[in-house]
């Protein structure tokens, strides 16, 4: 048992959660207005790490955890990218070939 | 346990137990309790799971060349008169957002061992997660008979069906069994179960599993419904 999970302030859990509605809000806020764009793009990405970090962090006590256990856990997630990289050159390929072959 | 380990050092087991005693021995990694480790490699899996599912979801919005239905207009709704964009969608974000943050405190409460709060704050989360799956049971209905299906739709590109069924279906039972979860433990608690073997440990276990929910809706939130 990790001594440090278990007697947090209740305050930090409120700041947190005051944040998290804040970030909702201003993510929302993004549609709502219309932004276009990269500026929309920058937004989403912005605010979406932002909250997804503070769920991790702070809700889930990533923190407090040691080290061995927080690299195991958010390490792995990264190689994601390299699928996500591979898919959207793949689906551009294909994209241009349906242009080119059917003319949509 | 280490002079179990060394009581031990002689009787090599074979088979099964054999894997068993091999993985464990002296070998702990993570010092956390066990069933705080084996929840959150369980939800490292799940991660893999769901950016599958919006990988997926990238990339045949990414090669379709039909224009891909506007999700702000799709899930508007007309409040009191008003036109509101993506109002049903924003306020089911703030309800999981909300039964995070019971949540966050229940697992708090729990270890300053306050029973009745810890069950109260764990069943107003299980409530949140009721009235999000209602919610969405809702947003599915209003799709369905607006002709959207896992095949197609009047709005737009085909594909846009397939993703959002698999999607928010997918996070909607993750919710829906996240609930029931709650509910046991939130009885479980109440019960004094965990009184019993002074160890709060289990709800915040629960607590990981339902903050994961939330955070799988904010990627979910920003990739499908607000690209």
């Amino acid at each position: 048992m990790s001594e440090n999970t278990k007697l947090h302030p209740i305050s930090i859990y409120l700041k947190i959660w005051l944040l998290l509605f804040v970030l909702s809000t201003l993510s929302y806020m993004v549609d709502y207005w219309g932004f276009q764009g990269y500026l929309r793009w920058t937004l989403i990405l912005l605010f979406m790490f932002l909250k997804a970090g503070f769920i991790i962090a702070i809700f889930m006590h990533m923190t407090w955890e040691r080290l061995a256990l927080a690299y195991a856990i958010l390490a792995p997630p990264l190689v994601l990218l390299v699928l996500i990289s591979l898919m959207a050159i793949e689906a551009d390929y294909i994209f241009a070939a349906r242009k080119l072959f059917f003319g949509a | 346990m280490a002079e179990q380990a060394l009581s031990n050092e002689n009787m090599v087991a074979e088979g099964f137990s054999g894997i068993a005693q091999d993985w464990s021995d002296e070998k702990q990694a993570f010092q956390v309790p066990w069933g705080k480790a084996m929840m959150w490699i369980f939800l490292l899996s799940d991660t893999f799971i769901f950016s599958c599912f919006l990988t997926g979801y990238m990339h045949v919005r990414m090669n379709t060349t039909i224009a891909w239905p506007n999700p702000s207009e799709v899930f508007a709704l007309t409040v009191f008169g008003a036109h509101i964009p993506l109002i049903l969608i924003a306020i089911m974000t703030f309800i999981l957002i909300s039964s995070s943050g019971t949540m966050a405190m229940a697992v708090n409460f729990g270890y300053r061992k306050n029973r009745k709060v810890t069950a109260a704050l764990i069943a107003a989360t299980a409530l949140f997660g009721l009235s999000f799956v209602g919610m969405q049971a809702f947003e599915w209905s209003k799709l369905i008979e607006e002709g959207v299906r896992p095949w197609g739709n009047p709005m737009g590109a085909a594909q846009f069906g397939s993703a959002f069924f698999m999607i928010t279906g997918f996070h909607g039972m993750h919710v829906s069994i996240g609930v029931i979860y709650l509910s046991i433990i939130a009885f479980k608690v109440y019960r004094g179960d965990y009184d019993k073997k002074d160890n709060y440990e289990a709800v915040e276990i629960a607590g990981l599993y339902w903050h994961f929910v939330d955070l799988v809706w904010v990627f979910i939130f920003a990739f499908f419904y607000l690209w």
